[in-house]
């Protein structure tokens, strides 16, 4: 052993004490190390994966043109303007390739999607470490301060870092930010967009200024208990309070509510008595078409309804007899801003209905509910654990101001470093399963935390994770030219004496007018452009099924006649189209309706969705235009044949282009249509 | 110097020795029954997405030689190497019926799951299940169909969205009609869709939607067209991987 390192020691002395030994020496060792950097390349792991690459395209009947768009060594987007240097195509050799969507990965084809890779680069999307050249790094950095990959099912969420508004193709971001409203998440985190507009909640959660008068101290303890066991459609999540604090709550609740004004929901006898005929509520129930908002629970157990207004399966347990009665008359009464409509039901119909809603009980629900006479310490500890719930945040609460910044902001929550995150046991440290987590078990993460428990199923938890992932650090830092905005919130309401009989019975819950309103109905911009006078007053009258295969309809408001003759002319005069003029006049002749006749059953096939002949067409997708002359205006017609999304955006009617000769005939031919007069008899009526 | 070569040389063959594969061993629950047949009860044939759990379980049901259910019999599932079940090996319960869940891969297309079960003899009994990964493209597609397409292509018809298909002279082919569909060329399906039925000389009743609809969207359409049929549509043209 020692003789070989004295040998050893022995040459280099010799290498070293002669200049051209030494020289040569030198020398080598440059030449070695000038074969590193090539070796290095040589044995990396994209050149292993290049080398499969070209193997595997060898092997097929394009290789000629593959291999001539193969270029090797590293390959980069760089990117300054969006701050991308992605260099996973070194090892991604296929991405461009539309021939490639047979092989394994890394080497397949992008699927096809809006955007391309020379436009973003890949980070931006799919998140990793764009500058990396070894898969470890690049797709699973467990650097605290560095992005892994984000799992395909999430990528939807990158879109959401510059598309502020609904997209059709990202179906689960879009119902992860409706649920970001409509569950009042925003009310405690501020949530805000780069185009510098705040997250607004689209929840209509009560007041609880007069909740005595509504239900009792019994109802709220079980209704605080567990939300969901009174309405398993409950958006109001579960607090997982204790008895003694549900109890001390409803009892400051019920000390703090404040008597209704002046309550008239006094009922002449004979009215009151009228309710015991149950079936006639309950077909009150149907034509008023109260389940378009709300929803019950039917016979077999299945909830069917809509989701605007709260369930009502339960309802009888809940809310106080003399109360429902004065809801039904006039919600705005007891709740200024309510979306239910003021029905104007005669006293008798109110009774009817009541006496139906107050059949809908469950005995189970407060059976085993037994509160003593509330104390002062009780009701005192109510009003601090109301006020470290945060429960103002949602409810008006008398005496009690609504919370500022309650719960941490969630602007940036999809970039939020992993060392700042404490992590529960089981949960796998990454950003998504945190999220996903948290809002599953919002508790388990430390001792002392308030969220409260909503019960999310599962497609519920990935949506939600996915819009709470698209609030990045990168939306707020890329070019504000890249900055798809939400379309402006519209406040516009109906002015004038009209304006307040629409308020009142809020056309805008199911109507959206000049940008403002709910989707259930139709735009009503332009209606009065669109329809004939006479049509909308009887329709006001009497609302007829324009379209008999749908569920949600319109209900009947009940105005007195001079109430729908002033509604009638605001609409008529108020909400035309600019570029239309409802009095144009209607160019026909008998002509020119054949020739109608012919393109809309030959050429056009209108008859696929239509109906004008009652006897022969079938269609049943469009209204039915058996009366269409009676009911829209020419200049109408004729317009929308031309371009039916120029007038109502996203209508299923295919813009076909129809020339304007053709539209003029087809015109003819449908202004033709009065099927008698719709006067509300018509066969169609009588059929129903 | 031996001495270093003998280290050396036991190191390496630890080495060796622990890079060994082990024998992938049985897991899972002891079988009690052994079957005679696997067949489909539900979940076969679903749409999922990248990477996500398929909407529904599935369930086959594994039958004894005379037809009947038979419980306690073990089923393993099994995929491709992106394909994860849980649970991966079940038994059967008492009506003869297996269920897991099945988490499919990031790569949009058509998966081929297994469900097997050993006969008495020890010998896997399979059954293979089609399930289907909608990527962006077929995704998109899918929702333009909910909202243009499946009222006349889709002859279900239920309280919710009746259907249209009844009502016309001349029927409309649902879209999973593989035998028809898969013979329409994309240019085909592109000019029938964009153009209308009497593009191809058929039926007026299909309108044209090239202008309502985009170009992406009609080639989302054709994507998910493509995605659904049965019998799977196969490119023709190119045959890649066979020179």
């Amino acid at each position: 052993m020692r003789s070989i390192i004295s040998k050893l020691v022995g040459s280099v002395r010799s290498l070293l004490a002669d200049p051209v030994r030494m020289f040569g020496l030198v020398s080598v060792v440059l030449v070695l190390l000038l074969a590193v950097a090539p070796a290095k390349d040589h044995f990396s792991e994209w050149h292993h994966y290049q080398q499969q690459y070209r193997r595997l395209i060898a092997k097929r009947s394009d290789a000629a043109t593959l291999q001539r768009h193969f270029v090797g060594g590293v390959r980069q987007v760089w990117l300054p303007q969006v701050g991308v240097v992605d260099r996973c195509e070194s090892c991604h050799s296929g991405l461009t390739e539309a021939s490639l969507t047979d092989v394994p990965q890394p080497f397949r084809t992008h699927p096809p999607i809006p955007h391309g890779l020379d436009e973003f680069g890949c980070v931006i999307c799919h998140r990793g470490q764009g500058a990396a050249t070894t898969v470890a790094e690049a797709h699973d950095s467990k650097l605290a301060h560095q992005e892994p990959i984000l799992p395909a099912r999430f990528v939807e969420s990158s879109c959401g870092q510059c598309h502020h508004a609904a997209l059709m193709g990202t179906p689960k971001l879009n119902r992860g930010r409706e649920m970001l409203a409509r569950y009042g998440c925003v009310r405690c985190h501020t949530v805000k967009l780069p185009d510098g507009s705040t997250m607004t909640a689209t929840d209509d959660p009560p007041p609880l200024t007069h909740i005595a008068d509504k239900t009792s101290r019994e109802w709220i303890y079980a209704w605080l208990k567990d939300p969901k066991s009174y309405a398993g459609s409950a958006t109001m999540p579960n607090f997982h309070l204790s008895d003694d604090d549900a109890r001390d709550i409803s009892a400051f609740l019920i000390a703090a509510s404040t008597p209704q004004p002046e309550d008239t929901a006094t009922l002449p006898a004979a009215a009151l008595k009228a309710a015991a005929d149950p079936s006639g509520g309950a077909s009150l129930y149907g034509e008023s078409f109260c389940a378009s908002c709300h929803a019950m629970q039917n016979a077999a157990g299945d909830l069917t309804g809509g989701n605007v207004g709260p369930e009502l399966t339960r309802i009888g347990t809940k809310v106080k007899p003399e109360w429902l009665v004065g809801w039904l008359r006039d919600p705005r009464h007891y709740d200024e801003k309510t979306q239910m409509p003021r029905y104007r039901w005669t006293d008798q119909q109110v009774a009817l209905l009541a006496g139906f809603l107050e059949n809908k009980t469950d005995s189970d629900l407060l059976s085993n509910v037994q509160l003593a006479p509330a104390t002062a310490a009780q009701i005192k500890h109510g009003r601090s654990l109301v006020i470290e719930y945060g429960c103002a945040a949602c409810h008006e609460i008398p005496g009690i101001k609504r919370p500022e910044n309650f719960a941490p902001e969630l602007s940036r929550v999809g970039s939020k470093p992993l060392e700042q995150i404490v992590f529960a046991d089981d949960v796998p440290h990454t950003l998504p399963d945190y999220l996903a987590g948290k809002l599953r078990e919002p508790r388990a993460f430390g001792p002392g935390l308030r969220m409260p428990d909503y019960g999310f199923s599962h497609t519920q938890l990935e949506a939600l994770t996915t819009a709470l992932l698209s609030l990045t650090d990168r939306s707020f830092t890329l070019p504000q030219s890249l900055q798809v905005a939400t379309t402006a919130a519209s406040s516009y309401v109906p002015a004038g004496h009209a304006g307040k009989l629409m308020m009142e019975m809020n056309c805008q819950a199911c109507h959206r007018i000049n940008g403002r309103g709910g989707d259930m109905a139709p735009d009503l911009s332009w209606e009065g452009s669109s329809v004939q006078r006479a049509w909308l007053d009887d329709f006001l009258k009497n609302p007829n099924t324009l379209r008999p295969a749908l569920i949600r309809r319109m209900p009947r408001f009940n105005m007195t006649d001079a109430e729908r003759a002033e509604l009638t002319d605001y609409i008529m005069t108020v909400y035309q189209s600019p570029v239309l003029d409802r009095d144009t006049p209607l160019t026909s002749s008998p002509e020119l309706i054949d020739k109608g006749r012919q393109l809309f059953y030959s050429k056009y096939a209108c008859q696929s969705c239509h109906i004008v002949d009652a006897q022969r067409d079938k269609g049943y997708i469009g209204p039915p235009l058996t009366q269409v002359g009676s009911r829209l205006t020419a200049v109408w017609i004729e317009h929308w044949l031309q371009n039916p999304q120029a007038l109502r955006p996203g209508t299923l009617e295919p813009n076909q282009k129809i020339p304007e000769d053709e539209a003029q005939a087809l015109t003819a031919f449908l202004m033709a249509q009065r099927g008698g007069r719709a006067t509300g008899t018509s066969k169609q009526e009588a059929k129903r | 110097m031996k001495r270093y070569a003998g280290i050396a040389l036991l190191i390496g063959l630890g080495v060796v020795a622990g890079c060994r594969r082990h024998p992938a061993a049985e897991t899972g629950p002891k079988p009690t029954a052994y079957g005679a047949a696997v067949v489909e009860s539900s979940g076969g044939k679903q749409v999922g997405e990248p990477g996500g759990a398929l909407p529904q379980p599935l369930v086959v049901q594994v039958n004894d030689a005379q037809g009947n259910a038979l419980p306690g019999a073990v089923v393993r599932f099994a995929g491709g190497s992106d394909v994860a079940f849980s649970p991966a090996a079940v038994l059967t319960d008492s009506s003869g019926q297996a269920t897991t869940t099945a988490t499919l891969g990031d790569t949009p297309g058509r998966y081929t799951l297994t469900a097997s079960t050993p006969d008495a003899a020890g010998k896997a009994i399979s059954l293979q299940l089609t399930e289907l990964v909608a990527g962006y493209q077929e995704q998109l597609g899918e929702r333009l169909n909910a909202v243009y397409c499946s009222r006349c292509h889709n002859a279900e018809s239920t309280p919710q969205q009746v259907s249209n298909y009844d009502n016309l002279d001349v029927k409309p082919h649902t879209f999973t009609d593989g035998d028809t569909m898969n013979k329409l060329s994309d240019s085909d399906l592109t000019a029938l869709i964009s153009h209308g039925g009497p593009a191809l000389n058929r039926s007026a009743l299909m309108p044209a939607y090239g202008t309502t609809l985009n170009k992406a969207e009609v080639q989302a359409l054709i994507a998910y067209i493509r995605l659904v049929s049965d019998p799977p549509f196969e490119r023709t043209g190119v045959h890649y991987g066979k020179q």
